[in-house]
């Protein structure tokens, strides 16, 4: 497949579950609470998409055939890294918008007093600056320091899995798959770097 | 969580289309019964759910159904419209049944809560297990529409059918070292697969408790009704508590035991949790849970541009009837 069409129909399907947030709303299937449906459904996206980005080099490396390999993820990873950042964003607007009403005075409050709402601060920066800093252009500018930027990921990463961690009240079940998920991605770099 | 897959869906699961058309009739009715509630409950002798929200059929014996039809009519002034039975029964946190809002109303109907005992037991005259029909023998239902406020910030307005707690406390005769009531939830993994998920926070079976006090409050009820039908399984069913001026998580559901206790009992999310949930657990916009606010609380439905956002009353605005319980107690401490 040439990488015009590739690129596209990744394009496409990443944008299927905001596609299918757009339509529950339309069509009110978001139950009785849709402000904290949106905000938990556009946060567990963000997450995923942060799982897939972070996939996409250890696949490549790791699983490398002739006839099965990702090195064609590889051109994509950008495109997954900024929608990372789309689904983060559209889950910070939902709550400001939806949960606080846009109330910014409420919004100080939250911080003050919710620690794990204020740790998501530097990761929401971090990854803007990702995001900014993704052009081709840029990275050339930036060379070496780059890539010294872009290992943010990792620590933005840890904070997302400790925003969940620390919400947890009646199961542990999504923080420790997402920890696990989250070690084994860590593991697999750590391996390729001691293998190279 | 995990978005789980179309092919995930046992074609057993899908709905009938009888059947779906029918919800969807009757949730037309239901929405009716929302924006006529307030209507509704000031003539007096009408139930609040008036005769179109008939086409619902919860599961239940004839004997519970004839109970709850007879059941007299709400003597509480409630002024807020009522939360549409489609919101009441499908958005629960009844972690017997997994740990999203939505799972009750889907897994819930394993369960068979008919028949159904209630071990009576600790400091009474009367210890012993009580078929659920023997515990109803002889008592008038009524139905009291009472808010419901949810520890998470978000609450309704339900119309529940029940009977005095105090009642059944009065028949079981505690003895003078009874000073608490403590309830278990049944505990059934087979029909409940929540209580098999190794990452539960919760040790099963689900415990409450009240003081003496408090049990005995006419306000306090347990209910085995919900708008004019038996109460449905992800609702608690066939017997839960109701205590409108606490948090939801006071009003334990599917009721197995009720024990008099002379020391204050141990409950489930004081367990888990003791810095965010007390044994008290009274609605209080004043004491915040450390990761949200309870000053305010979305009353559900709640729409997406016109969050319905309310502020939270003090005892869930029960103040007037209960507050005298608790004039000795620094409700910051005992929270």
């Amino acid at each position: 497949m040439p990488v015009l069409w590739r690129r596209i129909y990744i394009f496409v399907v990443s944008l299927i579950p905001f596609a299918l947030l757009v339509y529950k709303t339309v069509t009110n299937q978001l139950g009785a609470d849709p402000a904290k449906t949106i905000v938990l459904f556009t946060g567990e996206w963000a997450i995923y998409f942060l799982f897939i980005t972070l996939a996409v080099t250890p696949l490549r490396r790791l699983i490398s055939s002739k006839k099965i390999h990702f090195r064609w993820l590889q051109t994509h990873r950008r495109m997954l890294g900024l929608f990372t950042l789309f689904y983060a964003i559209l889950h910070v607007l939902a709550f400001l918008v939806f949960i606080l009403g846009l109330d910014f005075s409420l919004f100080g409050k939250e911080l003050v007093e919710r620690p794990y709402i204020l740790i998501t601060i530097p990761a929401v920066i971090l990854l803007i600056a990702l995001g900014v800093t993704s052009t081709q252009a840029t990275m050339r500018r930036l060379g070496k320091n780059w890539i010294r930027l872009h290992k943010c990921i990792y620590l933005i990463a840890i904070l997302a899995w400790l925003h969940v961690f620390m919400q947890v009240r009646s199961s542990y079940f999504d923080a420790v798959l997402f920890g696990v998920i989250l070690l084994v991605l860590f593991l697999s770099r750590v391996y390729l770097s001691v293998r190279k | 969580m995990l978005i789980k897959k179309p092919s995930d869906i046992p074609s057993s699961e899908i709905t009938p289309e009888a059947i779906y058309n029918a919800r969807r009739e009757f949730m037309r009715g239901a929405m009716s019964v929302a924006a006529l509630g307030v209507g509704s409950l000031a003539a007096p002798g009408l139930m609040a759910a008036p005769t179109n929200i008939g086409d619902v059929e919860v599961k239940g014996p004839d004997w519970l159904k004839q109970q709850i039809a007879s059941a007299n009519a709400n003597k509480e002034k409630v002024t807020e419209a009522l939360t549409p039975y489609e919101h009441i029964t499908g958005y629960n946190n009844f972690y017997e049944y997994g740990y999203d809002k939505t799972d009750p109303a889907a897994k819930a109907h394993v369960l068979k809560p008919h028949p159904w005992t209630v071990e009576i037991a600790g400091e009474v005259a009367k210890p012993g297990t009580f078929a659920l029909e023997d515990l109803l023998k002889g008592i008038t239902l009524e139905e009291r529409v009472y808010r419901l406020r949810c520890v998470e910030a978000w609450s309704m307005v339900v119309p529940w059918v029940g009977f005095s707690l105090a009642d059944l406390i009065k028949w079981a005769e505690p003895t003078s070292k009874a000073k608490y009531v403590a309830f278990t939830t049944l505990e059934r993994p087979s029909e409940m697969p929540g209580q098999k998920s190794s990452f539960s926070t919760i040790d099963w079976p689900y415990r409450e408790g009240l003081r003496m006090d408090e049990a005995m409050h006419p306000l306090t009820i347990l209910a085995v009704g919900l708008y004019g039908k038996v109460l449905p399984n992800q609702n608690g069913a066939p017997l839960r508590l109701v205590v409108p001026w606490k948090y939801g998580f006071k009003c334990i559901k599917s009721i197995v035991k009720i024990e008099f206790t002379e020391k204050q009992p141990k409950t489930t999310w004081s367990m888990i949790a003791p810095d965010e949930y007390g044994f008290y657990a009274n609605v209080n916009p004043q004491v915040s849970h450390p990761r949200w606010s309870q000053a305010e609380e979305r009353r559900l439905p709640s729409g997406l541009l016109r969050p319905n956002i309310i502020p939270t009353q003090l005892f869930n605005g029960y103040a007037e009837q209960v507050a005298h319980l608790y004039k000795d107690l620094d409700l910051r401490k005992f929270y």
